[in-house]
């Protein structure tokens, strides 16, 4: 029975506009950064300049004394002795007597200006007697490393066996790989504006990820009940994974109630480098085996993530690049040993598809070398391969309700190519591209001569929403009521809209499954319980998922209260008289806990993608430029094609840019390049014409059966920018960001450490 | 402190700054227009992007105290109550914003280059925007969006 009586735009599967872009467009949205209250103080940190030191003394007399300095607060004026973190909570809230990264917070000040909460920064006098840095994961890891945190220097260890570990085969590959440190970038600044509250609380507007994961953080540190401490979404300018972590939240907080005012704080550029979590660098060490016709006998690997001086998001890291090492394919034996271990580098966290982008990476560079070895087609090898439903990943978990990644590859590979042909000079007649469009852009390095192109693929996968018997859980309230011009709907969830678009999915599917097209979308705040993360590409399932369900609760008690007064169900204005309102708490099917081997269900379920790359490569100057990239991803359902776009165009940037521009540059624990100048993220000239073919097989667990979308277009695209690369010029560029001395040179990266594929990396010797 | 007099979105305002304050911080914490942003501060990524004198800028490079007698033009200057400018309904309908931070600075740059160029061609469009970051979009949309916007304004 419909409730409308004429087809509701805006529902399930059409582009519909989002809520927040009008004001967005006229730069009315709200972000963090831009919060202001009449009589607000400016908060600022001060941060270590060193990796590794003990600080001595802590001398705040001079700061005090500068105009307009209100509150200087360091450790030892903290109200509780808890710790914070994302997995463990093992992160000071201000050092205690020992800094662990060069960035680590020491002392935080709250200022009328702005200006002065700097000058006292600079104003307060540190005494630390420096120590070593410990930068290499290996190296920490060792059995004669100093301790950096009680309990040692490894955050998690998986060892997944499946299958003959030992099993032997007719044709061997070997590789070491490494990834570097990748940083999130999301261009709005960490920003919060804390404000003090009549009962001694505090109410934290905030732009993050998780507003109830914060909270438990966040409440504890402050030594107030959860009760005392509201959150509420502020306008967020991207997260990408960097605002899973606390980074100014207790801070702000702490300055209000210290000041009884309220405060704001904002990073700018440089200061956000220091102050949130980048992707785990790695070091990869493979090896597979085959048979002469191409079919995967095992794979081996040992995979060390440098998780940096605090843990965050490691052990999920770890986990993951376990669980998808051996990629989308069949493998029917395998030893997988993943390791996270502290170092005094900046904390390593959570990054759009996190673990199995530093385990894609290896992995499909392993298929192309086998590849090579067989002399097969890399399509046709990995196709061979490629796992469908029913196929076991090597946790043993079958895959279910997905596209057969095969058909992924096939029609990515059928995707039309770049209409124009390297430019040559040579080739009279032949009007040559506008340098521009060559590698090394407005350089004007090159005007065709020397240029190279290549085309490569790759193909990935991961879990979509939390794993590993977490509770993963979201809420949803859906209201429907009448107004004076009409019938509306409400709907209020704590998910935290980072840019991806869950306003819109919210309001597509309240349109769909109550047919009503005014739908309002409330501010996510911390009086509903918790949406999870925007992450691990869950949203959509989870949120969406939950507001479908209170949808049909809602249907369902209009159905009643129709039955009851002899109304039929489109008589809505009469119904509505009083406003029908349901809340849902809605999970999905519980997962597996990780057991010794790591054979288990941990997941829920998986999300593939294919990507094909090609590029033009400079071999003179060693420069890239990437002509096009086009992909094949199963969606299960598009519930927005132009926003599923949006995310897969959008992940690409982000996966060519770890492919050939993005490192956080690092020496002995230092970050060399904390800006937008030295840190280099893809432009429009960088990026190319991406061609995306939307695969819709539904998932039969997901709200009209529509998978998470966000992190495939950043997992294998990376690894076909890098075999489009190897196949232009011949070079092993077994490292990314592949820079131009690879290229020109050949360089090679070495670990300098031999490490047997599937061993304990503890037992690394110096090679 | 110095006494600037600017004419920001066709309105004299005056107000007393710091010799080192960019525009970029006046405009967003004295002048109460947030709606220019601040990614990098540096430069770096148009996320500031204003008119000057009709001349596209970084907000955050230009000194207030230098920009005294100046006109300036903000992504608030834009469209009017209730209708937006064409460039600001083209980024709507291309789905050319995502967490949108990025899309002010780039919709004043998009502006400033159709007046312009009325017509440009895809590779005019990558020059002339290669100053505005954008960290989620992969700027298909957003390319999209300035040629849609140009259809909407010059080619009817
Ligand atoms: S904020 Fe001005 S260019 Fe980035
Ligand atoms: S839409 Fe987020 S930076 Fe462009």
């Amino acid at each position: 029975m419909t409730l409308a009586r004429t087809r509701v735009r805006g529902g399930v599967g059409e582009s519909a506009p989002r809520p927040d872009g009008v004001p967005k467009v006229r730069g009315e949205f709200p972000y963090a950064s831009d919060l202001y209250l009449e009589g607000m103080l400016f908060g600022h940190t001060l941060r270590s300049p060193h990796p590794h030191a003990l600080i001595r003394a802590v001398d705040v007399t001079a700061a005090r004394e500068i105009s307009g300095v209100r509150v200087i607060l360091t450790e030892r004026d903290l109200p509780t002795r808890e710790r914070f973190g994302l997995m463990k909570r093992d992160q000071p809230v201000l050092a205690e007597g020992r800094v662990r990264y060069a960035g680590e917070a020491i002392a935080i000040i709250a200022a009328d200006e702005a200006d002065q909460a700097r000058a006292a920064a600079k104003a307060i006098v540190v005494e630390y007697e420096i120590l070593p840095p410990m930068s290499d994961p290996i190296a920490a890891l060792g059995p004669d490393a100093p301790a950096l945190h009680e309990g040692g220097n490894v955050i998690d260890d998986v060892l997944v066996v499946h299958g003959d570990p030992d099993a032997q085969a007719e044709v061997v590959v070997q590789g070491e790989y490494e990834v570097a440190m990748q940083d999130q970038a999301a261009l709005g600044p960490e920003a919060g504006l804390a404000i003090p509250t009549a009962d001694g609380g505090v109410t934290l507007h905030i732009a993050t990820q998780w507003l109830h994961e914060d909270l438990g953080q966040i409440a504890p540190a402050l030594g107030l009940p959860n009760e005392q401490v509201r959150l509420v979404l502020a306008g967020v300018g991207g997260a990408f994974g960097a605002r899973e972590d606390v980074t100014l939240q207790i801070h702000a907080c702490l300055l209000a109630l210290a000041t009884k005012r309220p405060v704001r704080m904002s990073y700018g550029r440089e200061e956000s480098f220091y102050g949130h979590v980048h992707r785990h660098p790695a070091r990869l060490f493979y090896e597979h085996g085959a048979r002469r016709d191409g079919t995967l006998v095992y794979v081996r690997a040992t995979i060390v993530l440098d998780g940096g001086a605090y843990a965050s998001s490691t052990s999920a890291v770890v986990a993951n690049a376990g669980c998808f090492a051996a990629g989308p394919y069949r493998v029917p034996n395998a030893r997988v040993r993943s390791v996270g271990a502290y170092t005094t580098n900046p904390p390593a966290g959570a990054m759009r598809g996190f673990g199995a982008v530093q385990a894609c990476f290896a992995y499909e560079a392993q298929m192309d070398k086998l590849a090579a070895a067989l002399d097969m087609d890399p399509v046709v090898l990995r196709a061979r391969n490629a796992v469908e439903d029913g196929d076991r990943i090597i946790t043993s978990q079958p895959v279910e309700g997905s596209e057969p990644v095969a058909n992924l590859l096939r029609r990515c590979a059928a995707l039309p190519m770049p209409a124009d042909e390297v430019a040559h000079p040579l080739r009279a007649g032949r009007p040559s591209r506008d340098p521009l469009l060559l590698p090394g852009g407005a350089g004007n390095l090159t005007h065709g001569e020397g240029i190279r192109r290549g085309t490569g693929f790759a193909a990935g996968f991961k879990n979509v929403c939390y794993s590993h018997g977490f509770d993963d859980v979201s809420h949803a309230r859906v209201r429907l009521e009448r107004t004076d011009s009409g019938i509306r709907a409400r709907v209020h969830t704590a998910a935290a809209e980072v840019g991806q678009g869950i306003v819109t999915v919210c309001q597509q599917i309240v349109r769909t499954a109550l047919e009503v097209e005014e739908v309002i979308v409330e501010t996510p705040d911390t009086t509903i319980g918790s949406a999870g993360s925007s992450s691990a590409s869950r949203q959509t399932w989870m949120t969406g998922g939950a507001v479908l369900a209170a949808c049909r609760e809602v249907r369902a008690a209009l159905e009643e209260r129709a039955l009851a007064r002899g109304r039929a169900m489109d008589e809505l204005a009469a119904l509505l008289d009083e406003p029908i309102e349901r809340s849902v708490a809605w999970r999905h099917r519980p997962t597996e806990k990780r057991d010794g081997h790591t054979q288990n269900h941990g997941h829920v379920a998986f999300l593939f993608a294919a990507h094909r790359a090609t590029v033009d490569v400079d071999l003179g100057t060693g420069l890239v430029k990437v002509v096009q990239v086009a992909t094949s991803q199963d969606v299960g359902k598009a519930i927005n094609p132009q926003a599923v776009v949006g995310q897969l165009e959008g992940g690409i940037a982000q996966g060519l840019g770890l492919a050939v521009m993005e490192e956080v540059l690092l020496r002995d624990g230092q970050v060399r390049n904390a800006s937008f100048t030295d840190y280099l993220l893809p432009t429009i000239l960088d990026m190319p014409p991406v061609v995306c073919d939307l695969v819709e097989h539904p998932h039969p667990d997901a709200p009209y059966g529509a998978k998470g979308v966000g992190e495939p277009p950043t997992i294998s695209s990376t690894p076909a920018i890098v075999a489009a690369i190897r196949a232009a010029t011949g070079r092993e560029l077994n490292r990314v960001p592949v820079r131009p001395d690879d290229i020109v040179f050949g360089t090679v990266a070495r670990s300098g450490w031999r490490i047997v594929p599937g061993s304990d990396p503890a037992m690394a010797a110096r090679a | 402190m110095n006494d600037v007099r600017l004419r920001v979105n066709g309105v004299a305002r005056q107000t007393a700054v710091p010799d080192h304050e960019s525009l970029l911080t006046t405009l967003r914490e004295r002048l109460g227009l947030p709606g220019s942003k601040n990614a990098c501060e540096q430069g770096e990524c148009g996320s500031c992007s204003v008119l000057m004198d009709s001349e596209l800028v970084c907000s955050c490079l230009v000194l207030t105290a230098g920009a005294d007698g100046r006109a300036i033009e903000t992504v608030e200057s834009l469209g009017a109550d209730g209708v937006l400018h064409p460039v600001q309904q083209a980024f709507v309908d291309a789905g050319a914003v995502q967490c949108g931070f990025c899309t002010p600075g780039l919709i004043v740059a998009a502006y400033a280059l159709l007046r312009e160029n009325p017509e440009p061609s895809d590779l005019e469009v990558r020059e002339a925007l290669s100053g505005n970051l954008c960290r989620c979009t992969g700027y298909g949309t957003i390319l999209a969006a300035v040629q849609r916007a140009s259809r909407a304004m010059y080619r009817r």
